[in-house]
């Protein structure tokens, strides 16, 4: 069986913490969830770490593995070079609870403070609506998110400069694109996208869209259009005069 | 050291996955005031695994198909073992909840004139699934958790119960504690909802997560009520049996539905072989007429790999043992072969099987667009579970009700796919319904504080066990026990033993001891978890050694045929004077006359 070193951090929210080596011997086709399981189970049966998948559809063990936000439960053993110590930590843009398991729950704060779906009247007396697959494809790749929070945590408006209250992060511009460009919705958040959720602060750097284990392109297909009927709404002259006159 | 910190509620919902957030919904829409509580983080609850769809009879892509339909097939796939009561229900009102997703801005697949996309499942007579590829479990839990967060629930995120209150005769509320700090808390509740889910963490091979410990089912039956039909697990066909370590990771039945075919190591597909009676009139007798049902000619019949889920993991087995198996000890699920069919097949199965494609290709590095995959049964679904009333989910404890999957009665002996997801929206709704009512007419109740204190005394009292045994140890015991001998088939010399081995197994959890602290400590959590799981093992087990024949998910090496008599029995659990699980026959109720024609009707 082959072995490597698992170096995991430790630590709680009343002390910090420090990496501690395992080392471990694991099967082929193990992914690194099961080695930290394996080391749980034989080990530290303290360690603490969510998941509860274990197939890339929940979101829950969101890590940073050798330094790059991943999905343990979707990075096989051999994608990763066991020759060197493999670091295992938690997401460093979120308060720590303990070992790799972060405090999340300003994610769920921000969703609550975005309006939610408001759809138009329904189309048919049986009280449903009619919709084209191709006009709802796009919404469709926003709802893929499992919420893993990943995005959140690589982007450096969030990690590096912590502007959690002025800016809602990744995650919820893909959330709010997804009401925006749903063909059903009659709800209005753009003004909301520029004054409190920041949406000017996005450098489009793209960070987001590397580590999104759903691949939705973030960036290109959610945050650009918002960013552009946010300045088409309120930047755009034309529009201003118009505005000024209707 | 057993501080706790107390909340009131009109209606307490533990369980935070379809069922308990529709439940929690419509309980806070009629305005009392609602406590959720959920095991894991708002939106991660085992729900989001579901993928094929949900079953519900809109019609959209074939018009024929109505509730009585559905109601019929649902029934045949439960062998009749089912409550028809419940399963009437589910058949009419499976529409409406769907739709009401919608409003809430569910974004399903379209059909060409924009209507919501319905597809083909086992056992289904017409494509009865409405569905968002491959995740349709997502969607609808996504809809709900972001329909419920602005109804003025109060949400109580990664809080474990460990018991009930019962006070004068009825629920009166939940202890819990929190995985951050281990600390705890009591509810004071009129009504309490469990929608926990299910038991497959007590088995080894199993597409369920760290959740699925049946504590929703051990908590009711503490307290006095009866679970119904453990024998019947339901062991998915399609599970991922290699990496050794994803093994049971499940593949969705929409595999098959888009036209996925089983075959054994010398090519053949054996679904053909052995087709069951009830279900020879509906079933292709040429793979062309197979294909021919998948791309909707209403002509044609299903394909065999499209019958119920039971049937199809025994017809997988039985190609293992026989020697026909794959390389790792499953037979071949193959998609890509539909490239015969039609052109771009790649591209369609990427776009109708996103997941499917992305589990394959990053667990296995196997391109399901161009290599067949290897699948086996895994453990994924459990049919019986605590007995409710059909119209209101009321457990036999007054103010106590159950809904999702830790409740028991739709499904009979067999649960068709797709048939999940509807239950969790129609029966969540009742549910929360029905508690609103009871505790408006039943008014205010009060937990006993010494109850509360003893619950959390029993709770840290792993930690006092000095030398006790690591509960990782025992839980991968009982996993294996289950696995092996009240697995896929099951023989009477092996659930005794397995009885036997579960009362040691019982002794050995009650010394298993944590390292550490309370906070976020997974070993501790495990020691609590561990009696729960014990309790549903016992309950399937010996309902298992009970039914003296194979129906349904029930299959015994020892007696292969369905007998009459079992028929007309339900096993219900209770719990014996000294406190050990019992298991009692009780009659099937009689079928109303009306649906017994729509039966009779259908069987033609």
């Amino acid at each position: 069986m082959p072995s490597a070193k698992f170096q995991i951090w430790r630590g709680d929210s009343h002390q910090s913490g420090e990496l501690q080596e395992y080392p471990v011997e694991f099967q082929e086709g193990m992914v690194v969830l099961d080695v930290v399981h394996k080391i749980q189970a034989e080990q530290q049966p303290d360690l603490a770490c969510r998941w509860n998948c274990k197939a890339g559809k929940c979101g829950s063990c969101s890590a940073e593995i050798n330094g790059k936000p991943r999905l343990m439960c979707m990075t096989r053993m051999d994608q990763i070079d066991v020759s060197e110590p493999v670091t295992i930590e938690p997401m460093r843009s979120f308060p720590l609870m303990k070992d790799l398991v972060t405090d999340v729950s300003w994610n769920y704060k921000i969703k609550q403070k975005i309006k939610p779906f408001k759809p138009r009247k329904p189309d048919a007396p049986d009280g449903s609506w009619r919709m084209q697959q191709e006009d709802v494809e796009r919404v469709q790749e926003f709802r893929k998110c499992i919420e893993c929070f990943l995005c959140q945590d690589v982007c450096h408006v969030l990690r590096e400069h912590h502007l959690h209250d002025e800016f809602i992060g990744p995650r919820f511009f893909v959330y709010t694109a997804s009401l925006e460009m749903n063909p059903l919705d009659t709800e209005d958040r753009l003004a909301d996208l520029k004054e409190e959720h920041g949406i000017g602060y996005c450098n489009i750097t793209k960070c987001c869209t590397d580590v999104c284990p759903e691949h939705i392109t973030i960036t290109d297909n959610a945050i650009i259009p918002l960013k552009e009927r946010v300045v088409d709404r309120f930047f755009d002259p034309l529009t201003k005069l118009f505005r000024m006159f209707a | 050291m057993s501080d706790y910190e107390s909340f009131d509620y009109d209606v307490l919902v533990i369980g935070a996955g379809g069922a308990g957030l529709r439940a929690a919904i419509e309980a806070a829409q009629s305005g009392v005031k609602v406590g959720l509580v959920c095991k894991s983080l708002l939106g991660k609850a085992h729900t989001v695994m579901a993928e094929g769809g949900m079953a519900a009879s809109m019609g959209n892509v074939d018009d024929r198909d109505n509730w009585k339909v559905h109601f019929a097939d649902t029934m045949r796939g439960g062998q009749y073992l089912n409550n028809w009561r419940m399963a009437e229900l589910h058949a009419k009102e499976a529409a409406e909840r769907v739709h009401e997703l919608e409003g809430w801005g569910a974004v399903f697949d379209r059909t060409p004139d924009g209507r919501i996309l319905q597809r083909n499942f086992g056992g289904h007579r017409y494509p009865r699934l409405a569905h968002v590829g491959d995740r349709t479990g997502l969607e609808l839990i996504r809809t709900l958790q972001d329909y419920a967060v602005h109804q003025g629930i109060e949400v109580h995120m990664e809080q474990t119960v460990v018991d009930l209150f019962k006070t004068d005769g009825r629920v009166s509320g939940a202890f819990s504690y929190d995985r951050e700090l281990g600390r705890f808390k009591a509810f004071n509740a009129k009504a309490v909802v469990l929608a926990t889910g299910g038991i497959g963490r007590s088995f080894a091979v199993t597409s369920n997560s760290w959740e699925y410990t049946g504590d929703g089912q051990a908590l009711a039956f503490r307290i006095g009520a009866s679970l119904i039909d453990m024998e019947f697990v339901q062991f998915h066909p399609t599970g991922m049996v290699w990496p050794l370590s994803v093994a049971g990771i499940l593949v969705t039945e929409g595999v098959r539905g888009e036209g996925g075919i089983l075959k054994n190591s010398e090519g053949r597909r054996f679904m053909f072989d052995d087709i069951p009676p009830l279900y020879k009139n509906q079933t292709a007798d040429t793979p062309e007429e197979g294909w021919r049902y998948v791309i909707g000619d209403k002509e044609a019949r299903r394909p065999p790999e499209l019958l119920t889920r039971d049937h199809v993991a025994r017809c997988i087995v039985r190609e293992v043992k026989a020697g026909r198996g794959s390389p790792h000890g499953g037979v071949f699920l193959d998609i890509a072969w539909i490239k015969e069919k039609i052109n771009d097949s790649e591209a369609h199965i990427k776009k109708k099987l996103p997941s499917m494609y992305h589990q394959f290709m990053q667990l296995a590095g196997l391109d399901i667009t161009k290599e067949p995959m290897e699948v086996g049964p895994t453990t994924h679904y459990v049919m019986g579970g605590i007995r409710v009333d059909a119209d209101s989910q009321m457990t036999d404890v007054p103010g106590l009700f159950a809904a999702g999957e830790c409740a028991a009665g739709l499904h009979g002996a067999n649960r068709l796919g797709g048939n999940s997801l509807s239950d969790l929206i129609v029966f969540g709704k009742r549910a929360g319904e029905y508690a609103v009512k009871f505790a408006k007419e039943n008014g205010d109740v009060r937990f006993d504080a010494q109850e509360a204190k003893a619950s959390g005394q029993r709770a840290v009292a792993p930690f006092e066990r000095v030398g006790g045994e690591n509960p990782f140890t025992i839980h991968h015991e009982l996993q294996k026990l289950m696995q092996e001998k009240v697995g896929i088939v099951r023989v009477e010399s092996e659930l005794q033993e397995a009885i036997e081995e579960l009362a040691k197994l019982r002794v050995r959890a009650e010394n298993s001891a944590p390292n550490g602290n309370r906070e976020y400590n997974p070993g501790w959590h495990t020691c609590l978890d561990l009696p729960n799981m014990m309790t549903v093992a016992e309950a399937c087990a010996k309902s298992a050694l009970e039914r003296k024949e194979s129906r349904g998910a029930h299959a015994r090496a020892d007696y292969l045929e369905k007998e009459p008599v079992f028929a007309k029995i339900n096993h219900q659990t209770v719990e014996a004077d000294d406190g050990s699980v019992k298991v009692v026959a009780i009659p099937t109720v009689p079928m109303r006359e009306d649906l017994q024609e729509i039966i009779d009707w259908q069987q033609k």
